[in-house]
């Protein structure tokens, strides 16, 4: 890791009232800044690689609200991430993590499959049996927690189901490939082909390449950098097939890892491909005029919660909350701190479940205080998080994507 | 740190809260000074004043030295222990009472600066103090810091609203001092003394501050000025004028960069120098202080003058100007902070005196800074892997506080002197202020157990 990257920290503090762990903790090894100085000892020789440092830089979320708020242009959260991928360096997988992050993620054919024995077991009763009887207080506790975190499955994939090329409504004004990101196909398959309709009417030819793989993100997270560059390699080569304007995403979290491409592979292919990558609401606000003619009234108290990926990777909060003043009748209320994470964070809801709970319910308190209906937000994992915590705590309010609510405007 | 000792503590705050562990021990060596990190024995987060009298009293007796600590954003490395006890005051947040009748706000130490606006403001209430780092920042270490702000010029510092305190004295004892009553005669005004006592008179665990009514309206305006000098003469000439702007900043050429680098607020990139003014009070006055100062800065060569049109457009500029010190930390690793502060008609004069100083040392200095209250922040941007560069530093700043001690200025406004400005301050205070100082340390802490080494 480039030392500069690590002194460059001045501990000014200004990320400490950002940092979600911070804020429940008050400890500084929990903080951005002791992050930094945590990796900084360590590199100095101050420190060892002790369990219990790996253990307080584990607890780190990688929201990267702390980036958003360095001043100095430090970003903590990436420091940590970039810290974990060296320690690890791929070749350190575990069986578990070689079996998912190898031999899973990447094979969408193999990922789909997988999730049958998921479907059935909702589609025949037998979840509702299992919950009933409480047989998975039996299992281990994460399995327990990800069970709980599934929503209903729709029958099929989306990618399995979505025709290749979309053609666009009215005059072509051009041509996008959209990039399925793997759990909105397979769990939200319903806002991505939202998505593909807004993009279709707005005049877009929608491409979406049957054997684009997974944006890597998971390797990342995982610590498995060769992974993921093999799934950017894979997925630039795919694209490059196609001559198209933007490469649109409705998945924080894949537009994010779409935009980093450019850094992690040199080379102009990577870089351009990176630059074509758009996340749904860019594209969208682009046309505002064209879209505000298309919706109609939507009489409901909305709010917005942004993705970390969304915020703080791509620095997107415009766009979403312009696009959904667009709906007639709508009304929007503004979330207090609407830019905190909502504890979902990649599996940390299953890895680190107390903390993400508290972190989870400072933000369903904000919304209970914004006196919404309607919860908006765009991306899968936010979705999962914020749709269970609303189940358990608020169910009168429900979630939606950016591009359901939107979608259904255009058709009510 | 004795394994018995350390026993005693948990059975104080709980394990949880009383961490000795190495590495976070290694996270508590610092605070926001540069250069200075010294790793303490402990670090405990009691959760009731109690627990912090028994503390006090364990140490006391133990003969084991104890450092408060707030959200460590201190700027003179005063919330660093070598190898004794931290307290870190985080988790006595609570804000205790707003009494509207007879305009307080009671709190304990670890509430933060920014979170007592909000609630105050929400009934129309003030409390004018605004350091830096208000959005963390609590409230115990602005006291003990008598920290400042962006609105010191018109309204004061915090030792300016300090009514009532309620410390915990070296031994465990409660002292306490002042409380709502407007005036009070009797004894020693001890108040003002336990207020930028940086930790070493007490342990405050009780706050009441005093507010005053919201000002109803206010205007933020930014000039900007070619010449570097001209800004300085326009600060005196506004002040001069019987204009007192709540917030009358300088930002340099290298602060307005790093600082739109940051922020894009839309601050100039060419010129040498900008002003930001806000004016506030009642709607008429400010419309005729707002002209006068837009006057002054024309008469002053300013380029160009703008006035935020909206409540969203001035928090910007406010907001953006706070990013100043660690914005400038984008340019070099290391940033060398000072607050040397002069009577203000000698403004212009101190601004010469750090542009000569970092040309013959060759340093790179970035100041902005209060310039309306005569407290400017020369910041020297260097590498603190360059230890020849570090030294020219620290001999540009030796001139910059001498040169202050001269126009009858002191070393420091609002960071406090901790360990960063030790040795600056037998020039200030001489001999008889370091002995009275001693004396009083006695009186309070004679066993020498409370934030030891700080000061003098």
């Amino acid at each position: 890791m480039d030392y500069v990257k690590l002194i460059n920290c001045m501990r000014c503090g200004m990320c400490l009232p950002s940092c979600p762990t911070y804020k429940e903790t008050f400890l500084e090894t929990a903080s951005p800044r002791g992050r930094v100085a945590l990796i900084r000892k360590l590199q100095e020789g101050e420190l060892d690689q002790s369990e219990r440092l790996l253990e307080y830089l584990s607890l780190c979320l990688d929201c990267q609200a702390c980036a958003s708020a360095c001043p100095c242009g430090v970003n903590a959260g990436e420091l940590v991430a970039e810290f974990t991928c060296e320690r690890k360096d791929g070749s350190g997988l575990n069986y578990m993590e070689d079996l998912i992050l190898r031999k899973l993620v990447p094979h969408p054919d193999r990922l789909e499959t997988s999730m049958m024995p998921m479907r059935i077991y909702q589609r025949t009763g037998l979840q509702k049996l299992v919950r009933t009887l409480g047989i998975l207080k039996m299992f281990p506790k994460p399995l327990e927690r990800m069970e709980a975190l599934l929503p209903p499955l729709p029958s099929r994939p989306l990618r399995q189901e979505i025709m290749e090329i979309t053609p666009a409504i009215g005059i072509e004004r051009g041509t996008v490939g959209f990039f399925l990101g793997c759990v909105m196909s397979l769990i939200f398959s319903d806002a991505s082909r939202a998505t593909i309709k807004l993009l279709s009417s707005l005049g877009y030819k929608v491409i979406t390449p049957r054997n684009q793989v997974c944006c890597g993100a998971p390797n990342m997270l995982g610590g498995d950098l060769d992974g993921l560059k093999e799934a950017a390699r894979t997925n630039i080569e795919v694209f490059g097939g196609y001559d198209v304007d933007f490469i649109v995403t409705d998945c924080g979290g894949c537009g994010a890892e779409l935009k980093k491409y450019g850094h992690h592979i040199d080379g102009d292919l990577s870089s351009a491909f990176s630059a074509k990558v758009r996340d749904i609401s860019q594209v969208l606000a682009l046309h505002a005029d064209v879209l505000a003619p298309l919706l109609k009234p939507l009489p409901l108290k909305v709010t917005y919660h942004d993705p970390c990926h969304i915020a703080h990777c791509q620095g997107i909060r415009k766009e979403p909350r312009d696009l959904l003043k667009l709906v007639p009748g709508l009304i929007y209320k503004e979330l207090e701190t609407a830019d905190a994470c909502c504890g979902s964070a990649g599996t940390y809801n299953i890895t680190k479940p107390e903390m993400s709970d508290m972190i989870l319910q400072r933000k369903l308190d904000t919304v209970r205080a914004s006196g919404a209906e309607i919860l908006v937000t765009s991306n899968p994992g936010c979705l999962l998080q914020l749709k269970k915590g609303l189940a358990d705590h608020l169910p009168d309010v429900r979630i939606m994507h950016l591009t359901e609510i939107l979608s259904q405007s255009m058709d009510s | 740190m004795q394994p018995s000792f350390i026993k005693e503590l948990q059975n104080i705050v709980s394990e949880q809260y009383a961490l000795t562990d190495r590495e976070s021990l290694a996270v508590y060596g610092y605070d926001s000074t540069p250069e200075i990190e010294s790793l303490p024995g402990a670090v405990l987060l009691p959760g009731t004043s109690e627990e912090v009298a028994r503390i006090m009293r364990l140490c006391h007796e133990a003969g084991v030295t104890v450092t408060p600590r707030g959200s460590g954003t201190n700027l003179s490395g005063g919330s660093l222990s070598a190898g004794g006890v931290v307290v870190q005051t985080s988790r006595l947040n609570s804000l205790l009472e707003i009494d509207e009748e007879n305009l307080t706000a009671t709190m304990e130490p670890g509430l933060i600066t920014s979170a007592l606006h909000r609630e105050v403001e929400a009934r129309g209430l003030f409390y004018p103090p605004d350091p830096g780092s208000m959005n963390i920042s609590t409230m115990g270490g602005n006291v003990a810091e008598n920290s400042g702000g962006l609105r010191g010029l018109k309204y004061g510092v915090t030792a300016d609203y300090v009514m009532g305190l309620e410390t915990i004295l070296a031994d465990g004892e409660l002292l306490r001092t002042g409380g709502k009553v407007v005036k009070d005669v009797a004894g020693y005004s001890l108040n003002p003394l336990l207020v930028s006592s940086e930790g070493t008179l007490g342990f405050f665990t009780g706050i009441t501050v005093k507010l005053i009514p919201k000002p109803q309206g206010k205007i933020t305006m930014l000039a900007h000025f070619p010449v570097l000098q001209d800004a300085a003469l326009a600060v005196s000439a506004i002040i001069a004028a019987k204009v007192i702007p709540a917030t009358l900043e300088f930002l340099d050429k290298v602060t307005i960069k790093c600082v739109e680098d940051y922020a894009h607020v839309g601050l100039p990139l060419d010129v040498d120098a900008v002003l930001l003014i806000e004016v506030d009070g009642h709607p008429v006055v400010i419309a005729e202080e707002a002209a006068a100062v837009a006057d002054i800065c024309k008469k002053h060569r300013c380029s160009f003058f703008q006035t935020a049109q909206t409540p969203a457009e001035a928090l910007k500029l406010t907001e953006a100007r706070r990013t100043a010190l660690s914005a400038l930390a984008r340019l070099k690793p290391t940033t060398i902070l000072e607050d040397a502060t002069v009577p203000r008609s000698c403004i212009a004069a101190m601004l010469q005196v750090i542009q000569t100083s970092a040309k013959k040392h060759n340093v790179v200095i970035g100041t902005f800074g209060h310039a309306g209250d005569g407290n400017l922040h020369p910041t020297c941007l260097t590498d603190e892997r360059d230890k020849d560069e570090i030294a020219r530093a620290h001999a540009a700043f030796a001139e910059i506080f001498d040169a202050a001690i001269a126009m009858g200025g002191t070393i420091t406004g609002e960071h406090g002197v901790g360990l960063a400005k030790k040795k600056y301050l037998p020039k200030l205070v001489g001999e008889s202020g370091i002995k009275v100082m001693r004396g009083i340390k006695q009186a309070f802490d004679p066993m020498g157990i409370l934030n030891p080494g700080k000061i003098f």
